[in-house]
């Protein structure tokens, strides 16, 4: 019972990793394809504007998800990273190069050097929700045994359900950046960059659904496990994530940026949680249970302390870091910051 | 077909090396470990350092502090982002190297790893409106949202020395035919090894960033730069540093204190003790050859007087353990050596620091600006490396000094490396991109540092009209 609380904890997490790391990677997928010249400048400056505050926190999220999984289920920790080794460390590799490229394009002046960077941080971040979606896909299709490196260390992630899981990965987050850009573009007062981004949300979705079609029968042949999951037990789950899909692209369509934002997270989130629902109860497929791997339950209980400690510090902190550049008036949208403006702490000489 | 030819790629560069490369993983693991600790020591003091320069330049005015505090800032941005990814990769590497330690203990040590996680995660959220807020909020609040980034640059360092310090110090769980029966994980990251190294760690934290900080200046000044602003930049970390020093030379006792009561096979390991006695000399240098460490300056009775302010205090020696347990002699010798010497000499370099400041009270001239002050200056500039070396000699301490052993007494570290084939493939990507990842760090400082117009939001490129001293 309180290995299941755990599990719904570490699917929170990795939901809001997915949501708001997912819509950073995207960021970056947008960043890759913006465009040559000063159109394209601007767009990246709108894409670093919108995602510079937040991106090292909601990388967090990562990490918090790992940490609960070894920390509560070690030995479906030790099974998935041992097998899925070689895309796990592209991913972290992929994290790396995107992180520090974000910090250094930043730091740089020059347009070489942000040019490098960008590039650099652009494909990682296109890169790392692919292998990250191969992953799922090799754990979600039931490729990964129990025990230390028992799985192929190749079909384990190069495999029909990883592909799909890969492409949906990138699309989704893709799409997700589209529409919170839509709307953070509107705030900045740039209409021309909204419309922009909407074609970019539209193309975006209507390309999650119809990968997620084609995914049904890829799934049916490749994951028959998941498959007889999704379609029976998380059916429901799969049918409100089609539904906030279709709507998150009728209100895009229709200029309602904000509610787009609402839909979009609404559709994302209940694929997640039916992909769980469609597992469980069932950590690694086919019969590797949540029961098997979950820690002793002094572990189970010290972790919950730690997350519910945790939240009572994180809630008011995040709250705070969204409210100071969500709500607060934009310092002149992008690209043109109030030259010192309120420059009270540094004035100097 | 993408299969077969991946399969192929992977085949090709596995079938080099044996299933399971211990060498290859340990390589790997100690590398990253290695290139992020300098990261994470800086995550810990840098934010206090700026924090401090910040206040004092908005309490006095005085525009130095207020441009040094933005750049250190700036840096603090950069370094904070390299460091971020450099750690996550760690917490991957835990699980793609060391299966068989995460499989088995993952559930033991994973609370001190989950509260660091939240640390982070303040650190993270916090960093973001320092940097990003900084002309939004009024100076005194701004200097408040700092604050957070030090508490829990402090605190996670301290959770994951804990964890660490449970390697050497397993406790918390109990172990009936191999499998674990008995898990209190919070005994297991309050271990006796937790205080007196996550103190060592943390202080060298604040000794790192502190010298590295003021060698940065002491090279500017050695350039011919003694203007307030370089002065300052010097003035405050070097002073800050030779504060820690002493502190440390003091935990750094208590540590191998501590080592002779609950590890004796390290500190044996450490000081080259082969055979169990009393009245056991201090060995500085020296060579381990036939079953002694040779060639070295031996103090009559040193070791035993340090160990239990006694020469008749008994040392243990290697000899009371099998020959395959005993940790690698002569690199945990060298190793504690280097870092003792290093040590020293910053102690060293705070004592001249201060002599210093009497002669120039006494003879009522500002510091360092005669041409007298080359020498301090040249040394002043190494001390930050200085300070690094120490700092990757004393880790090196901790973790050879407990070789054989990942879990000391409980599992080898053989037993825990995953036995899939291809590591080393792994082992040179990894390299190659730390190797890049190194070159746009450095890169990216030195250019922070000549910058002229320093942006009024440290990280944001867009403003370029800020002056200069």
């Amino acid at each position: 019972m309180i290995a299941d609380v755990m599990l719904a904890v570490m699917w929170v997490g990795l939901t809001c990793y997915a949501l708001f790391g997912g819509a950073d990677f995207g960021a970056g997928f947008w960043d890759l394809l913006a465009g040559r010249g000063r159109r394209g400048g601007r767009r990246r400056k709108l894409i670093e504007h919108s995602i510079g505050p937040v991106w090292e926190a909601n990388h967090v999220w990562l990490i918090f998800v790992l940490v609960m999984l070894w920390a509560c289920f070690s030995p479906v920790f030790a099974a998935v990273l041992s097998t899925l080794y070689i895309p796990l460390t592209l991913t972290a590799l992929g994290i790396i190069a995107r992180g520090a490229a974000f910090a250094f394009r930043k730091a740089s002046t020059e347009m070489w050097q942000q040019r490098l960077f960008g590039g650099c941080f652009a494909l990682s971040s296109v890169i790392t929700p692919l292998f990250l979606g191969a992953v799922a896909g090799g754990v979600a299709s039931g490729r990964v045994p129990p025990g230390i490196a028992e799985g192929d260390t190749v079909t384990s992630w190069i495999n029909p359900t990883s592909a799909l899981g890969g492409v949906i990965a990138v699309l989704t987050c893709a799409h997700l950046a589209a529409v919170y850009l839509c709307a953070d573009a509107v705030r900045a007062g740039d209409d021309v960059e909204a419309a922009d981004f909407r074609r970019r949300a539209v193309a975006s979705g209507l390309a999650c659904g119809i990968v997620a079609l084609a995914g049904i029968a890829v799934l049916d042949q490749d994951a028959p496990v998941l498959f007889h999951g999704l379609t029976h037990r998380a059916l429901a789950l799969v049918v409100v994530g089609a539904v906030a899909g279709l709507a998150d692209v009728a209100l895009l369509v229709r200029g309602r940026y904000v509610l787009a934002r609402g839909a979009a997270a609404l559709a994302v989130a209940a694929i997640l949680w039916a992909w769980g629902v469609a597992q469980y109860p069932n950590m690694l497929v086919p019969s590797t249970t949540v029961s098997d791997t979950a820690s002793h339950t002094s572990v189970l209980i010290a972790s919950l302390i730690s997350v519910g400690v945790g939240l009572l510090v994180l809630t008011p902190s995040l709250w705070l870091l969204y409210a100071t550049f969500q709500r607060t008036p934009e310092r002149g949208g992008p690209g043109g910051g109030r030259p010192g403006a309120g420059g009270e702490p540094g004035r100097a000489v | 077909m993408p299969d077969a030819v991946a399969r192929c790629l992977v085949s090709a560069t596995a079938s080099a090396v044996s299933p399971g490369d211990l060498a290859a993983a340990r390589a790997q693991m100690g590398f990253s470990l290695a290139w992020h600790i300098v990261l994470a020591c800086l995550g810990v003091g840098l934010p206090l350092l700026t924090l401090g320069v910040e206040w004092y330049g908005i309490r006095s005015g005085r525009p130095e502090y207020q441009l040094l505090a933005r750049r250190w800032a700036r840096a603090m941005g950069v370094l904070f982002a390299v460091g971020a990814v450099s750690g996550t990769i760690l917490s991957f590497e835990l699980g793609i190297l060391w299966p068989g330690l995460m499989g088995k203990f993952g559930q033991v040590i994973g609370l001190p790893f989950a509260l660091e996680g939240f640390a982070f995660f303040i650190e993270a959220i916090f960093l973001g409106i320092y940097l990003y807020a900084w002309d939004r909020l009024p100076p005194r609040k701004h200097l408040l949202t700092g604050v957070p980034i030090v508490v829990a640059g402090v605190a996670s360092a301290f959770f994951v020395v804990c964890a660490n310090a449970w390697m050497n110090q397993p406790r918390g769980f109990t172990l009936d035919h191999g499998k674990l029966t008995h898990v209190d994980p919070w005994a297991a990251m309050i271990n006796p090894a937790a205080p007196p190294e996550s103190v060592h760690m943390i202080l060298a934290a604040l000794m790192v960033t502190a010298f590295l900080t003021a060698s940065v200046y002491a090279v500017a000044m050695l350039r011919g730069r003694r203007d307030a602003y370089h002065r300052a930049g010097f003035f405050v970390p070097f002073g800050f540093g030779a504060v820690v020093a002493p502190f440390q030379i003091a935990a750094g006792d208590w540590a191998a204190r501590f080592l002779s009561h609950y590890q004796p096979m390290k500190l044996a390991g450490i000081e080259g003790v082969y055979h169990t006695g009393s009245h056991v000399p201090l060995t500085i240098l020296g060579y381990p050859d036939r079953g002694e460490l040779r060639y070295g300056l031996k103090i009559p009775d040193g070791l035993s007087l340090l160990v239990g302010y006694h020469p008749g205090t008994v040392v243990r020696g290697l000899h009371d353990v099998p020959r395959d347990q005993w940790p690698p002699v002569g690199g945990v010798h060298l190793a504690f050596d280097v870092m003792v010497g290093t040590g020293t000499f910053l102690l060293a370099m705070g004592v001249w620091l201060l002599l210093l400041r009497w002669w120039s009270r006494r003879t009522g001239t500002a510091m360092l600006t005669p041409r007298g002050t080359r020498p301090f200056l040249l040394l002043a500039a190494l001390a930050g490396p200085g300070a690094v070396v120490a700092l990757e000699c004393g880790w090196s301490v901790t973790e050879l000094g407990r070789q054989p052993w990942i879990v000391w007494g409980v599992m080898r570290v053989s037993d825990a490396v995953n036995p899939a084939p291809g590591l080393m493939a792994g082992l040179w990507v990894v390299l190659v991109v730390y190797a890049a990842m190194t070159f746009a760090t450095v890169y990216v400082l030195r250019r922070l540092t000549r910058v002229t117009p320093v942006p009024v939001a440290p990280q944001e490129s867009d403003v370029l009209d800020y002056p200069v001293v």
